[in-house]
């Protein structure tokens, strides 16, 4: 095994070390402090873990195509929240009164549907106009939230629909519904990004843009693909939460963008594209969703899951800049 | 293919002074559409409310202009805020302002350390600080918010609330600074380092500039803007919860770039910024004047920020639409 793949597995184990690491390290911590009757490591606790990771979790993965294409969206925490609002509110329109429970997979299509359509606007300004994906989601962040605003003034959404909460809360296999989502949503993508031409196009584009032009890959359409599905992911990450929740306040889904971005990077994903693996993000986002848990777990209070998350990105950056100096620096002698 | 622009022709000059046209056409409009809008009143009610916004700003164009991003300003200003008034009542606020100046000055150098000598991508920095300085910020203040014990007795209130000559201190401070720095920017041999970083960072180096150091000092003064508008907003209100700022780092971009600076580094100018936070003030205010809700404000603004960032790009391709396919 040469120096060169000996790092890039390095890379790819990394998160599923971390991951290991965090169990270890706060079964021994927790238990040494002995401030909670239950042991971490238990399964309706693990379980738990997984459905709460799904909404952040749905979303970066689709951050991970948009990501791997050379592109970011900052606009999802707003797309978010508007997709719930429609799923929401179209249920108690009087248009759907005689569809009974039919009104469901209704509310479900036009929230989706929200989402595809404010990810293909996304996608066509950045194709047509070539402004920077980052300024063009940085405007529709604030902009999409100001439509949230505007739905429905400061007030919160709510409806709820009892039908749907049994669904969401409903376990198979003793996997939650939301948990079911986002290993779908882990299939679907993978099988995109690893067996179709479009996945393959989008890891050209973002390695090698002008190089993917050449090569005759039209580099509008498939960016504008992978904003709608992104688009899509959102709302179907609000489908999902906000089934079981029923009320949704307008602030929802703030700052979604940045751990979302966090979970990506923390999988080992290039922020200049090209590289990236959505089962790598999964590890990112159950690994931040362990600290969360775990920082909880030894008493350390939910304040320092911000700080230690803060930190940590750092030094994943740190890190992976040294193991790239390291095997640029091997190959060179 | 190079019809429609030209900087000898009236497209060209669109495109290039677009946003200062644009925002003529909208101060035109919304005078017409109620009187009171350029009253002096009015006025000095918006540029008073953009203060924080425009010093903040300021800080962040030398960071764009060097070629980084800052999306740490915000919760930094939530710290800065945070600490002074906690200590206003510890040590008194002759020690507090300093001491929170110096402690908002040791997280910019920490980041300017990270980005400028160590070289690590900016945006997942700051984003990363962003996280982690709220998260500072809570175990500081456990959470709580905070306020001064008593808030007539104190002479605290004079960088919020008072006036001097007729003028709101935070406009005084906004402008002195604006001045401060932008004589900085445009006059200076660091000023010229700031731009031939951005502009292309290999070139500079080879010609001898130090890099590291140029995107470190940019990243200290953006946290002294930082703490200057932490300093107004604790004396304004007296009192804070520990979100005060969260958000304000992407509407502080937003009037950077509206301004015109580039975010790959090596364009923008002080003035340009200033217009920048006064059209993001005038609009949202305007737009409440002529009876909209105050959110559509938003959705005005993301139409604005990517028209004007498409019109600089198109001016200087010499074409409308993206050539890419």
């Amino acid at each position: 095994m040469n120096n060169e793949s000996r790092t890039r597995l390095i890379k790819k184990g990394a998160i599923w070390g971390f991951i290991l690491f965090e169990l270890v390290f706060f079964s021994v911590a927790g238990s040494y402090l002995s401030l909670s009757e239950s042991a971490f490591m238990d399964l309706d606790n693990m379980l738990l873990l997984l459905k709460q990771s799904a909404p952040i979790g749905i979303i970066a993965l689709g951050m991970t195509i948009i990501m791997i294409n050379g592109n970011i969206d900052l606009s999802v925490g707003a797309t978010y929240a508007l997709a719930a609002i429609v799923m929401l509110d179209s249920m108690t329109w009087p248009v759907f009164a005689g569809f009974g429970d039919w009104v469901i997979p209704v509310s479900w299509i036009l929230a989706l549907m929200t989402g595809v359509a404010l990810g293909a606007v996304n996608g066509l300004i950045v194709w047509k106009t070539g402004v920077d994906a980052f300024i063009v989601t940085l405007g529709a962040m604030l902009g999409y939230r100001g439509l949230v605003f505007m739905y429905n003034g400061e007030e919160p959404t709510s409806h709820l629909n009892w039908t749907l909460v049994d669904f969401a809360e409903a376990q198979f296999l003793g996997l939650h519904t939301a948990t079911w989502f986002l290993l779908a949503v882990v299939g679907g993508l993978w099988f995109l990004m690893n067996r179709t031409v479009h996945g393959r196009n989008a890891y050209a584009i973002g390695d090698n843009r002008e190089a993917a032009v050449n090569a005759g890959i039209r580099v509008g359409p498939h960016m504008m693909i992978n904003f709608m599905l992104i688009g899509f992911l959102a709302a179907l990450s609000a489908v999902v939460f906000y089934s079981e929740s029923g009320s949704v306040n307008p602030n929802d889904g703030e700052l979604f963008e940045l751990w979302a971005i966090t979970a990506v990077v923390l999988g080992g994903t290039k922020l200049t594209g090209g590289a990236g693996s959505i089962v790598s993000t999964l590890g990112g986002v159950i690994a931040i969703q362990l600290l969360r848990k775990g920082l909880g777990y030894i008493g350390a209070g939910t304040e320092t899951v911000n700080l230690v998350i803060g930190l940590i990105l750092i030094a994943v950056l740190f890190l992976d800049r040294q193991l790239n100096i390291k095997a640029k620096g091997e190959l060179k002698v | 293919m190079a019809g429609g622009f030209s900087r000898s022709n009236i497209g060209g000059l669109l495109a290039k002074q677009g946003i200062l046209i644009a925002f003529v056409i909208f101060m035109i409009g919304f005078t017409i559409a109620n009187e009171r809008f350029l009253a002096p009143e009015n006025v000095m009610g918006v540029v008073r409310s953009s203060a924080i916004l425009g010093v903040m700003a300021l800080g962040v164009t030398f960071v764009v202009i060097s070629g980084n991003l800052d999306l740490s300003v915000g919760s930094m200003m939530s710290f800065s805020t945070i600490v002074v008034l906690d200590l206003h009542d510890k040590i008194g606020p002759a020690l507090a302002i300093p001491a929170m100046f110096a402690m908002t000055l040791c997280l910019g150098a920490f980041i300017g350390f990270l980005v400028g000598y160590l070289k690590l991508n900016s945006l997942i920095v700051t984003l990363g600080m962003l996280s982690a300085i709220h998260g500072l910020t809570l175990t500081y203040s456990g959470g709580k918010n905070m306020d001064i014990a008593d808030k007539d007795g104190t002479w605290f209130a004079v960088f919020g609330q008072s006036s001097a000559l007729g003028i709101p201190v935070p406009i005084l401070i906004f402008g002195l600074l604006a001045a401060v720095l932008g004589m900085v920017l445009a006059k200076t041999p660091f000023g010229r380092k700031v731009y031939a970083v951005g502009g292309n960072g290999v070139a500079a180096t080879f010609s001898g500039i130090r890099r590291a150091r140029v995107v470190f000092t940019c990243y200290l003064l953006s946290a002294f803007c930082v703490a200057t508008a932490g300093l107004i907003q604790a004396s304004r209100s007296l009192g804070s919860q520990n979100t005060v700022g969260q958000g304000l780092e992407l509407e502080v971009l937003a009037a950077v770039i509206l301004g015109g600076a580039s975010l790959l580094g090596g364009s923008g100018t002080i003035f340009k910024t200033i217009v920048g936070v006064l059209i993001l003030g005038f609009i949202q205010n305007g737009l409440l004047l002529v009876g909209l809700q105050f959110y559509a404000q938003y959705v005005v603004t993301w139409v604005i920020i990517i028209l004007a960032v498409w019109l600089d790009i198109a001016a200087k391709r010499g074409r409308l639409l993206s050539p890419i396919a």
